[in-house]
């Protein structure tokens, strides 16, 4: 049952360095399983047990094309994955505004200090 | 007035959070605003709350605490330990969120922040190391430095380009 949660959602089928070797590859447009085996240097049922994770949560889309079955990121799966990093985002934005403002005062203030010094 | 954006924030391995941010200021002054106790406390809170306290003792083996009290009323501390310094350039430090249920000194990440010149801005980047993925998606989903969940790496970039 442990295993289960693999599958549920994409935070944890992405835990796993090879499924996101897969994405990342898939980034860059769809391939065929062939084309994963190679970039991952593993034999095709390895490949195809990620990929089967994979589909599951959405994170990939696959279609048949003549022999070849063809893998394509889903990107709006990945949205939660972005959202969650996003917040973290946020936190440091807020704060970094802050610190611009911040700065324009310690410039302005520098720059007063050098005609005074002039 | 100021053109310098917003933060990147990414995952570069399991471990670890990269956070870069361009800043219209030279570099000194970012240096100063990020180390100067009466300066930190006028931004490091964000829009969440009131820093009530800034302690920074600027040297190796010197530690820092900074105190902030939510705008839901409760307080929120970290520390750390400064392990290099190169003024203008360079801070190496520890970082512990005091909050967290059993958290030791081990559970410290350690923060590297280098001060760059980027076509006359001043790129300011953090590079957060954790001991475990556990606490890195800590640190992720506390949205502020303490919580919990799963894991991933460069697909955040993957995910900041499709989103």
């Amino acid at each position: 049952m442990a295993r289960a949660a693999t599958t549920t959602d994409p935070f944890n089928a992405v835990a796993e360095p090879r499924r996101r070797l897969i994405l990342d590859v898939l980034a860059g447009g769809e391939r065929p399983v062939g084309d994963l085996v190679e970039r991952l240097g593993v034999s095709q049922p390895v490949v195809s047990k990620h990929l089967r994770v994979l589909r599951e949560v959405g994170l990939v889309d696959v279609r048949d094309a003549g022999r070849q079955r063809i893998y394509r990121l889903n990107g709006r799966s990945l949205k939660p994955i972005h959202d969650w990093v996003a917040r973290y985002e946020d936190t440091w934005n807020e704060r970094f505004d802050r610190l611009d403002t911040v700065l324009e005062e310690l410039k302005r203030k520098e720059q007063e200090d050098g005609r005074d010094d002039a | 007035m100021t053109h310098s954006g917003k933060a990147a924030v990414t995952l570069p391995t399991d471990t670890q959070i990269l956070i870069v941010r361009d800043f219209d200021a030279p570099r000194h002054l970012v240096y100063r605003a990020y180390t100067e106790p009466d300066l930190i406390e006028r931004w490091w809170s964000g829009e969440r709350g009131k820093v009530t306290s800034a302690e920074v003792d600027l040297r190796v083996g010197g530690r820092w605490r900074y105190v902030m009290v939510a705008n839901e009323g409760f307080e929120v501390a970290f520390h750390g330990t400064f392990r290099e310094i190169v003024p203008d350039e360079r801070l190496v430090s520890t970082e512990l969120y005091e909050g967290a249920p059993g958290v030791t000194e081990d559970d410290a990440t350690v923060n590297e922040t280098t001060f760059a010149d980027a076509d006359g801005l001043t790129r300011l980047t953090t590079l957060v190391e954790c001991h475990t993925r556990e606490v890195r998606d800590m640190i992720i989903e506390s949205g502020m430095e303490g919580g919990m969940q799963e894991a991933m790496d460069r697909l955040e970039q993957v995910a900041r380009s499709l989103a």
